[in-house]
């Protein structure tokens, strides 16, 4: 529906303590990676494919069109028409849709796990055959530009978020948005999505993650049978120039004026990302602002003082390149939004004066550890967990951020708030709202 | 005495073990002496437990001069205990990794537990806790009021809120339903902590109650739990209110300026009880109109041919009482008056000619198939339970839907979208930059 754009991502999900049900790692000769893993607890399986491209690859003036893309991978092969692909899904009881991100683009069913074998078929025609019709192209753009208007245009916060990731970097490419600025989205055609179909979508830049009530053997002699006969008809251009973020050396302000009820303040540092050794600290550190109504945060900003409607912190680590920790707020009715910024920020302060206490970590870490535990009841979910670690280079780093979780200690909280939260190296953007 | 109890216990008790072929969905049913209906499905392929108390209260429940009321009082329950201050519940939730949190709806309040097996006597003893012992203290009241009310000022920002509040008020006039489960600043402004604490008492009791757990937990040791944490619950009197709901009287036609880039548009009426034996036949129909993500009429015009928006569906919302039909989509404000006129025209077409037999096949095959996607985790399968038991669908409607959805025929739904779809008495909302999208309906 190419509903759903990730931009700011699951942040809950990322830890595991136990490890999933085994996974079995496959490899086709023209580069296909599958993994697997069986889950028979309901009669149902999960296909997903992972193409290693996401508004990161889009260069300036073009942005927009990994997401644009991930639409039109809905609108038909000369096998099967616009949609028939859904229908098809549909027909089976079956669900189907995808998602774009900063660096990966998803397209994933669920069916009756009898019926899974329908995911290859139609994924591997999608990898090599969509039409990417020029009509087709100019409606889904118009699409794609109502979405636009829904998310951002139309939302204060989102448009606030916008304006604060594009403040705090200047030149990498997580700069754009995911959806594309508006102007670039009235200007893609169909060409330049054919030139990116064709640079991205080959079975060596992609992974296929299959979860459920699955026989993996079985089931990769299918995957094999329907990849391995898809010939790429020219070896893929990927070019990809990505400018490195030079480290900022002062703080940045954005201000933005909509027609909006409450004021809200969201201020971003930058931060390295997963595996870096940090990245750890960065998560618990998030947890114990911010995980639950004992965090600090909710303490302090609602509870305590009544400043906030709502208040948290979150660290978006698991990316390609480095992103950033995120911490925000929603001023009360009647509330100064600068009373409430100096608020969020006291806490930052404080766990750099002091680290937080034992039983604060523990609790961040049990919350993670046990977030995990739950999410495995979904075989959605193990599906993606492996993906999300798989993009960053390999499925099996999910271990090692376990190990490094359990490592974290309060004076590591300390230490990376003290390195990574300081005034230089934030942006800060506050929504002030006007009447119509 | 306690002897006694436990006898009374296990000899009322009862048993109904179903086995669903398809699901395998293993339900455990008893009542206790006390009222409370359990229901259980055990499953220890990991190590979790999840709860779903459903209360049967909700703003059905309370005088439109206090509305609001019942969603005060569940947001209350984990705010102070006679034991345990707000913080003190947080902690401990907190700290096991468990989420505990109450919701009301429009005609229930759930009290949900989500906790690992090794902390569950923890999690049970707190969710007994809030349940039975909150003390609603005035100070919690106003800290919560002012929440709320901040909350409601938020959602203005939506144009999406705006549009369904208005549709409300204006399809249900003084019926409850036309009114937020959140209750006004106003009415929130009148209700005292003795409403509260009244609230409370006559409606949070177990006969008005049904427990739903799944996971990785035996009979004998929910049962013991049950004795040990929830053993003195006293039965109370309840009796339920009905209301009476406005007669239709024509077309009519909201707008509500606001500066906006999009028409965030809502064309509907009057819906259904759940209990509604068509509603089954409404089901398929909706999936063929605009239920059916991109197999529906409406998403394959208007999005796919047209262009013109990025989502649109349509929904009954089938409660207690009759809910409503809603068509919903967001367009840019120049748009709005063609696709008011595409959505008015599919449902003229659905009501004078047949739906095609590859439809209702379609439709027949996704709500059948698509059932087990609805009960495949946990979570689901405990909140499932208790809607089923809640409002009477039986303990074998797993088994049974796949037989009322697919006895259900072209000419029925003709019958049936004759019957309770009625373009004359539409009532349509539009929320937009009213001077660019100048509705001519």
């Amino acid at each position: 529906m190419r509903k759903f754009i990730l931009a700011f991502l699951l942040l809950i999900l990322i830890i595991p303590s136990l490890s999933l049900g085994e996974i079995r790692e496959y490899k086709l000769s023209n580069g296909l990676k599958v993994l697997m893993v069986e889950d028979h607890k309901a009669p149902l399986a999960v296909f997903q494919i992972w193409y290693r491209v996401g508004s990161r690859n889009e260069s300036s003036g073009k942005t927009g069109m990994s997401h644009l893309l991930e639409h039109m991978a809905f609108k038909g092969t000369p096998k099967y028409g616009s949609k028939a692909l859904s229908k098809m899904v549909q027909r089976l009881g079956g669900t189907d849709n995808a998602f774009t991100t900063k660096d990966y683009t998803v397209y994933f069913q669920r069916l009756p796990s009898n019926r899974i074998e329908l995911s290859v078929e139609l994924e591997s025609d999608r990898m090599h055959a969509l039409l990417l019709e020029e009509k087709e192209t100019l409606a889904e753009r118009s699409v794609v530009i109502e979405e636009r208007r829904l998310r951002y245009e139309d939302d204060p916060q989102g448009m606030l978020y916008e304006e604060v990731i594009a403040t705090s970097f200047r030149v990498h490419p997580y700069r754009t948005p995911i959806i594309g600025w508006m102007s670039d989205l009235e200007g893609i055609e169909r060409q330049d999505l054919y030139d990116y179909y064709k640079s991205y979508y080959s079975p060596d830049n992609a992974v296929v993650i299959i979860s459920g009530d699955i026989n993996p053997d079985e089931m990769f002699k299918k995957v094999s049978e329907g990849f391995s006969s898809k010939i790429m008809p020219e070896p893929p251009r990927r070019k990809t120039n990505i400018s490195k973020e030079p480290s900022q050396k002062g703080e940045r302000i954005v201000y933005l004026k909509r027609q909006a009820e409450l004021p809200f303040v969201l201020t971003v540092y930058h931060t390295p990302s997963f595996p870096d050794e940090d990245a750890y600290s960065l998560e618990v550190l998030a947890g114990v602002l911010s995980g639950g109504k004992s965090s600090r945060l909710y303490k302090s900003l609602i509870y305590e003082k009544k400043l906030a409607l709502s208040a948290s912190a979150s660290y978006d680590g698991l990316n390609k390149d480095p992103y950033l920790f995120f911490i925000e707020a929603v001023a009360l009715p009647g509330r100064d939004i600068e009373e409430v910024k100096q608020a969020l920020f006291k806490e930052i302060e404080e766990i750099k004066a002091n680290p937080p206490s034992d039983f604060e970590v523990q609790k961040a870490k049990n919350q993670i550890e046990s977030s995990f535990i739950m999410g495995q009841d979904s075989i959605f979910f193990q599906a993606q967990l492996i993906g999300m670690f798989e993009m960053l280079g390999d499925w099996r780093l999910m271990d090692k951020y376990l190990d490094g979780i359990k490592k974290v200690t309060p004076e590591d909280l300390q230490r990376v708030a003290k390195k990574y939260l300081h005034e230089d190296n934030r942006t800060t953007g506050i929504l002030l709202p006007e009447g119509k | 005495m306690k002897q006694a109890k436990k006898i009374l216990f296990l000899s009322i008790c009862i048993f109904l073990i179903l086995n669903s072929s398809s699901f395998a969905l293993n339900i455990k049913k008893r009542v206790l002496p006390n009222g409370l209906t359990i229901l259980q499905v055990e499953r220890h392929n990991l190590p979790i437990v999840m709860f779903t108390l459903l209360i049967k209260a909700s703003l059905l429940d309370e005088p439109s001069d206090k509305a609001g009321l019942s969603n005060l009082t569940s947001g209350l329950l984990t705010a102070g205990t006679k034991k345990r201050t707000a913080s003190m519940i947080s902690e401990e939730i907190d700290f096991i990794g468990a989420s505990l949190y109450a919701n009301t709806g429009s005609d229930y309040t759930t009290v949900s537990l989500s906790v690992l097996k090794k902390d569950i006597e923890k999690g049970f003893e707190l969710l007994s806790d809030v349940l039975l012992n909150p003390i609603f203290s005035e100070e919690e009241i106003q800290r919560e009021k002012e929440l709320i009310e901040g909350s409601l000022r938020q959602s203005e920002e939506e144009p999406s809120f705006i549009a369904e509040k208005a549709f409300k008020k204006e399809l249900y006039t003084e019926h409850p339903y036309g009114r937020l489960v959140q209750g006004s600043p106003e009415t929130l402004k009148g209700i005292q902590r003795q409403d509260i604490v009244r609230f409370h008492s006559d409606y949070f009791v177990p006969n008005n109650a049904i427990l739903s757990v799944t996971g990785d937990l035996t009979d004998e040791e929910l049962d013991s739990l049950v004795k040990r944490f929830l053993g003195d619950w006293q039965k109370g009197d309840v009796s339920e209110k009905m209301h009476a709901l406005p007669k239709p009287s024509g077309r009519k036609v909201l707008k509500i300026d606001k500066d906006l880039t999009q028409a965030n548009i809502i064309v509907g009426g009057p819906g259904v009880k759940r209990d509604n034996p068509d509603y089954y036949i409404l089901s398929v129909m909706n999936y063929i109109l605009g239920g059916g993500g991109f197999s529906s009429r409406l998403m394959q015009s208007i999005r796919d041919e047209m262009g013109l928006a990025y989502d649109i569906h349509s929904f009954f919302t089938p409660g207690k009482e009759p809910g409503a039909f809603q068509v919903v989509v967001q367009t840019k404000n120049e748009s709005a008056n063609k696709v008011i006129s595409e959505i008015i025209k599919e449902i003229k077409r659905i009501r004078q000619e047949k739906v095609t037999p590859a439809e209702i096949e379609d439709a027949r095959a996704f709500l059948t198939g698509s059932f087990a996607g609805r009960i495949d985790t946990l979570r689901k399968i405990s909140d499932f339970l208790a809607l089923v038991e809640f409002y009477g669908l039986g303990m074998d409607y797993i088994d049974k839907y796949p037989l009322y959805i697919n006895r259900v025929t072209q000419e029925n739904i003709l019958s049936a979208a004759r019957k309770y779809l009625d373009p004359e008495n539409l009532t349509i909302v539009v929320v937009a930059e009213q001077s660019k999208a100048d509705i001519k309906h």
